[in-house]
């Protein structure tokens, strides 16, 4: 299922995320690329590196640093979704704990750090928060010849960051509306409108990714 | 693969990316991704927004020995995720429901709810419901309408309504503008998996009457 991914080196210090939050009134948004710094594609790269030294030597140096940068975004994110402070806190500890003994099925050419993490933290939500059952697609089984290409992962942790600096573009109100949509405040019908993501950035890897999965199983 | 033409809305991804929907939307959410590539693709993009709106939070202080804590939890191994059953292979029943349904068509407690249709209640959380339909060839459920959502996913055979013809891997989102009557394709039974998160109108008096007695 996973993919070996030994060979990556780069290795910087983590994101600033105010970059994020920053509100620049451009509305313009669809499926052309924008330009991110290596700088920023550099630090998603060092936190697959730092995932990768968890899995192969149980590197306790780069879990602190995943710990340092992710768990108070977890914890938020679980607060903003209806968690106490306490069942947040008693929830992230599960998530990153997760993350260290999952470590082996990340797949950087799949999916970007943040996005994992996201969804361990989303699982574990429904799971504590929500004491419901948690029904997931059927894994793909991407097969052994599926070798991940070094450009691949990058590819795609650059597209990440460029989702997230185009969402951090969005104008202030379309950007609301979005984190309440995944905060759980709005109901089925309340984003039954198209919400304007873009998703242009990250789409066509993933779509390629699967297309050659699709053609190497015929 | 199946050609697939109807596919999950953006509300729904969103919903299951993030986490909000129903148990029993997410049933019916996670049988159609198991069927459909392009929906599986869309999902990953949805949770890569999701993966970026958590960064953009302003981040809250963890508690001050929270990280030797987790660290302990690993040591100790008290908090390990659960993992996933085994599922067969080549059933009706793509691997999510599997959790839900024991056994096979021919082996559920199907019961009648009236002109050759029936159902199977699955046990999900009661925000929502979620049922297996089976409607015998060329048979048509009752003339019904939404007060909520209505999500249904055709497993097998083929049904046909106001809207458009619906085959296998395809799913209907119907809200409260919809009054439809599907009926099942000539050929084999159609089976569908169906949740909705308020009950069924239906439309005439004698179906009402039923709906009091078996609960859709």
């Amino acid at each position: 299922m996973f993919i070996e991914t030994n060979s990556l080196t780069k290795v910087d210090a983590p994101v600033d995320a105010a970059a994020y939050g920053r509100v620049q009134g451009n509305s313009t948004l669809g499926t052309r690329a924008r330009k991110v710094t290596p700088e920023a594609t550099e630090k998603r790269m060092a936190w697959v590196v730092q995932i990768n030294a968890v899995r192969d030597s149980k590197d306790r140096a780069a879990f602190a640093e995943l710990f340092g940068y992710f768990a108070p975004r977890v914890k938020s994110f679980l607060m903003k979704s209806g968690a106490s402070p306490d069942l947040a806190e008693e929830c992230t500890q599960e998530v990153m704990a997760t993350l260290w003994n999952k470590a082996h099925m990340f797949d950087p050419a799949k999916a970007s750090v943040s996005t994992w993490i996201f969804t361990i933290a989303r699982n574990r939500k429904i799971d504590l928060l929500r004491k419901q059952r948690r029904p997931e697609p059927e894994d793909l089984t991407w097969g052994p010849e599926a070798e991940p290409d070094q450009a691949d992962i990058m590819g795609l942790q650059q597209e990440t960051e460029q989702l997230g600096a185009a969402m951090a573009k969005l104008p202030p109100e379309q950007r609301l509306l979005i984190q309440r949509a995944y905060f759980g405040e709005l109901s089925h019908s309340e984003i039954a409108a198209e919400t304007g993501l873009p998703l242009g950035t990250i789409k066509s890897r993933i779509r390629l990714a699967l297309d050659r999965l699709r053609h190497a199983m015929k | 693969m199946k050609q697939i033409k109807h596919h999950l809305t953006e509300p729904l991804l969103i919903g299951y990316a993030a986490g909000t929907l129903p148990e029993a939307f997410n049933l019916v959410v996670a049988t159609h991704i198991t069927m459909c590539d392009s929906c599986r693709a869309a999902l990953a993009e949805y949770e890569a927004v999701g993966g970026e709106i958590m960064l953009g939070n302003d981040p809250v202080d963890v508690a001050e020995d929270a990280l030797a804590a987790t660290l302990a939890l690993i040591d100790n191994g008290s908090y390990v995720e659960p993992s996933k059953p085994a599922r067969a292979k080549n059933s009706v029943f793509p691997g999510p429901l599997q959790e839900y349904v024991n056994g096979d068509i021919h082996s559920l407690k199907w019961r009648k709810v009236g002109g050759g249709v029936s159902q199977l209640v699955l046990q999900t959380s009661d925000d929502a419901s979620v049922r297996l339909l089976r409607i015998p060839a060329g048979t048509a459920v009752p003339d019904h309408g939404h007060q909520g959502t209505e999500l249904t996913l055709v497993l097998q055979g083929a049904f046909i309504d106001e809207e458009d013809r619906f085959a296998a891997g395809d799913v209907e989102v119907a809200n409260q503008d919809l009054n439809h009557t599907p009926v099942a394709e000539n050929g084999v039974d159609c089976i569908c998996l169906a949740a909705t998160d308020a009950p069924l109108r239906f439309n005439g008096f004698m179906p009402r009457l039923a709906q009091r007695f078996i609960g859709i």
